[in-house]
């Protein structure tokens, strides 16, 4: 066929559509916190043991891992890109705190900057292979997420290696820097790495060329901006994340598990997705990211109150996951 | 009253929110005939063959087909009406084989379920062999040249056994020898029940092929004339005939304006051929050619969009290598693509984000942080100076109308500050208004010292802008001319030159 004459695309909304369209985008936003808020008091109202400080404290505990693994692959998705890696990427990252610290015995603070820079290595090999190598991402993180894997098995000869004699490291999640509280270090870390995170997106040259690639990657690259070395720097970024957060699973576990990590992935991807964030790219937040986070762990945690079986519940978590997609299709549909 | 016609358009009219494509549009087909449709870009011919397929509705007037009205619902019912297109794309798979594209759709059955492929293959043959074309039924298409695929096409479309044969373009990526097949082909079609609407450029095919040729300019009929008793000058004379907007073409550039672009036999894989040209300090250098004459590809090729085979670039007597278009724009090169909503703007991000976009990391970052205010203020400044019309800069470029989303990625590279600016087609699609302020937009640049090629198929706004011309025709140069020699007449010659071609690639 025929490519459309330009002349008939040439009619374009004028500004009133604008103006909505930022209102929309911005109920978007509220509309996903808004549920959260509903499913929170929906758990609450049906169960005595939902809202407390133990159980909210939990929440936001369980929230860590994937909230984590979610931030970092927030800036992947907003270029337009997957990173499939990120589960078993952690649990490699977790064992190789487990061979620096407790094998080699490196200090604390050195072993915990090995393990971020390894992560960063995963995501450098990840960046290499899309922009270098032109890959599609889907596939080389598929192949990173298998060769994390393998890796992780091989390092720990297939047996989780211990922190018992360093709890120190455990203190890192489960410690409390609150003096006279047990408020877990987890969250905080999580909260300032969703702050950092959220500068990083909205507030510099980083997060500006994240949107745009997303958005439109030929244009970006014509506008004389080198695609191919953000995309490996905005891997490497969403590889230091993975690395965060195979410390902070280890460390609240006590140990290092190599045989974990799959289906992290594809949770965090829900938590960016169900905030929002464009799997075409171009779009998201980092607010969305936590709110979509905190809305699977809520779930998990009042269904888990409520004993609904492990399998429903991730039959609804399929569900919610559909319609916040959908949510977000029918919102583009209107505005388009 | 002579016999019917085969194939009649009468006061057929088609427009778009905006543009008239067509108005009061006549075809006469006669029976046994091969009628050439020749007109400038843009002039109509695409959307006459898109309501002969059936894809548009004609707004006013009818289509007659031996002299019943003819009424087309698709693509599929043009084929049953008798009525066979071969667009200038292919529609074919290349994963596919000969066989199985040219019954694509119809394929033989063998039982319920099925295919035939021997079926497929004896008919497949038996096709090739009536049509005399040297094809194999079992090759891939993908693996063909480009002028095999082009006899698919073909070989599909006479498959249907149709009345009316519609071509467009189809020489575009044949070689000499190739058209003769072609002709041969189209000689043994022609009969006394049957017909060809032929669309070409070339003017030495016309000659060779045609029984009449109707020009069409600006989506009206001008005139149908007999190709034995035509020159081919009166016929381009007819394509371009209209008074140019607005006064004679500008002064040339003084000769003694330093080169700032000297490019020497830019040659690609796919197209270029040995382009060389120079681009003077305050010129508006143009470049015109016919779709595909390879003047986008220059452009790329210049920025590092697309890799080079062989050439040299040298700016300002010092030669380069630009490998990317972020290496084009440490240069100081800016390229604006004529593919604006695919290759220019970032469509969902606000005015603000596109005109900083190429300029953020040398204006308006410090250590990494973007800054913001100076950002938003220097749109502005842009914004009022070019006129855009936007309520603010945080609007979403994709609500912009398309002459102010041109301003969008026109101020882009003013922010950047580029030394040469590559326009291609920087007026597509825009209206007149917004057409005489990018005008305006060029002259100023050019006036300021800045180094303009401007890419266009728009004739008269070649002539109009231009210091110096540069046409194309498959891929080469075929010649450069100064304003004052540069006509209508002289360009379309230039442009409709066919270049020595080797043998078969």
């Amino acid at each position: 066929m025929t490519t459309p004459t330009a002349t008939e695309e040439e009619q374009r909304g004028d500004a009133p559509a604008g103006v909505r369209q930022a209102l929309r985008a911005g109920l978007q936003q509220f509309l996903a916190f808004a549920s959260l808020l509903v499913i929170f008091v929906f758990f609450s109202i049906l169960s005595p043991n939902f809202f407390n400080y133990g159980n909210i404290t939990n929440i936001l505990f369980s929230t860590v891992v994937i909230g984590t693994l979610a931030l970092g692959t927030t800036f992947v998705i907003i270029t337009g890109g997957i990173d499939l890696s990120i589960g078993t990427g952690m649990a490699l990252c977790a064992v190789i705190s487990g061979v620096l610290i407790v094998n080699a015995g490196v200090p604390l603070p050195l072993g915990v900057l090995g393990v971020l820079l390894f992560g960063a290595l995963i995501g450098l090999v990840n960046g290499f292979n899309v922009a270098v190598l032109g890959l599609p991402p889907f596939i080389a993180t598929l192949a990173m997420m298998l060769v994390a894997q393998g890796l992780a098995l091989v390092l720990s000869n297939s047996t989780p290696i211990y922190f018992d004699q360093t709890p120190s490291y455990i203190d890192i999640s489960i410690g409390s820097i609150i003096p006279g509280t047990n408020f877990p270090n987890a969250v905080i870390i999580l909260a300032v790495a969703a702050v950092i995170a959220g500068v990083l997106l909205n507030k510099t040259v980083l997060g500006r060329y994240t949107y745009s690639i997303g958005s439109n990657e030929d244009a970006t690259a014509l506008s004389g901006i080198d695609v191919r070395r953000w995309k490996i720097v905005i891997y490497t970024l969403a590889g230091v994340f993975t690395g965060l957060a195979g410390i902070m699973i280890s460390a609240r576990l006590g140990s290092a598990q190599p045989a974990t990590g799959m289906g992290y992935e594809l949770q965090a991807i829900a938590a960016v997705v169900i905030g929002g964030t464009s799997l075409s790219g171009g779009k998201g937040s980092i607010v969305g990211t936590v709110i979509g986070a905190l809305i699977i762990s809520v779930l998990n945690n009042g269904l888990q109150i409520m004993s609904i079986p492990q399998e429903w519940q991730n039959v609804i978590l399929g569900c919610v996951i559909l319609l916040a997609v959908y949510a977000d299709r029918a919102r583009k549909s209107t505005t388009a | 009253m002579t016999e019917t016609l085969l194939l009649e358009a009468r006061g057929v009219g088609k427009s778009f929110p905006g543009v008239r494509a067509l108005q009061d549009m006549h075809i006469e087909l006669r029976r046994g005939e091969v009628l050439a449709l020749v007109g400038e870009n843009g002039a109509g011919k695409s959307t006459l063959m898109k309501l002969l397929s059936g894809i548009y509705t004609p707004d006013e007037g009818e289509f007659f087909l031996d002299g019943e009205p003819l009424r087309v619902s698709g693509p599929r019912d043009a084929l049953e009406q008798g009525i066979s297109i071969i667009h200038q794309e292919f529609n074919l798979m290349p994963d596919l084989t000969v066989a199985q594209n040219l019954f694509i759709g119809r394929e033989p059955r063998a039982g319920r379920f099925f295919l035939g492929e021997r079926a497929l293959e004896e008919r497949a043959t038996e096709l090739l062999e009536r049509l005399h074309l040297p094809l194999k039924p079992r090759q891939r298409v993908g693996d063909l040249t480009v002028a095999k695929q082009q006899m698919v096409e073909i070989a599909k479309a006479l498959s249907y056994e149709p009345r009316i044969l519609i071509m467009d373009e189809p020489t575009a990526a044949l070689n000499d020898a190739e058209v003769k097949v072609l002709h041969d082909l189209i000689r043994r079609f022609r009969g006394p029940d049957t017909g060809v609407i032929y669309i070409s450029h070339r003017m030495d095919e016309l000659k060779a092929i045609s029984d009449r040729i109707t020009v069409i300019r600006d989506g009206r009929y001008i005139d149908t004339l007999d190709t034995a008793t035509t020159s081919m000058s009166e016929v381009i004379s007819r394509m371009v005939g209209r008074e140019i907007a607005s006064g004679v073409g500008p002064e040339g550039v003084r000769e003694d304006r330093p080169v700032v672009l000297s490019v020497r036999g830019l040659t690609t894989k796919e197209l270029l051929k040995d382009v060389s040209f120079d681009l003077r300090e305050g010129e508006i250098l143009g470049f015109a050619g016919l779709m595909g004459a390879g003047r986008t590809e220059v452009a790329r090729a210049i920025v590092g969009a697309d890799p080079v085979e062989s050439g040299t670039v040298e700016l300002r007597g010092e030669p380069v290598r630009i490998t990317s278009p972020a290496d084009a724009a440490r240069h100081r090169i800016g390229y604006l693509s004529e593919d604006r909503k695919n290759l220019g703007l970032l469509l969902e991000q606000d005015v603000n984000a596109n005109i900083g976009l190429s300029s953020i990391r040398e204006r308006f970052q410090k250590w990494g942080f973007v800054l913001d205010r100076p950002m938003k203020a220097r749109s502005r400044e842009l914004v009022d100076s070019l006129r855009i019309r936007t309520p603010s800069v945080d609007q979403t470029a994709k609500f912009l109308s398309g002459g102010n989303q041109q301003k969008v990625v026109i101020a882009k590279w003013l922010v950047k500050d580029c030394d040469i600016l590559i326009f291609d087609e920087p007026t597509r699609g825009i209206d007149v208004g917004a057409k005489e302020e990018i005008y305006r937009l060029l002259n100023e640049l050019a006036a300021q010292g800045k180094s303009i090629i401007m890419i266009s198929s728009e004739l008269p706004e070649v002539l109009r802008m231009s210091h110096r011309v540069v046409v194309m025709s498959e891929g080469r140069v075929t010649g450069q001319l100064e304003a004052a020699e540069a006509t209508q007449e002289s360009v379309m010659h230039l442009a409709t030159l066919r270049p020595e071609t080797e043998a078969v690639r």
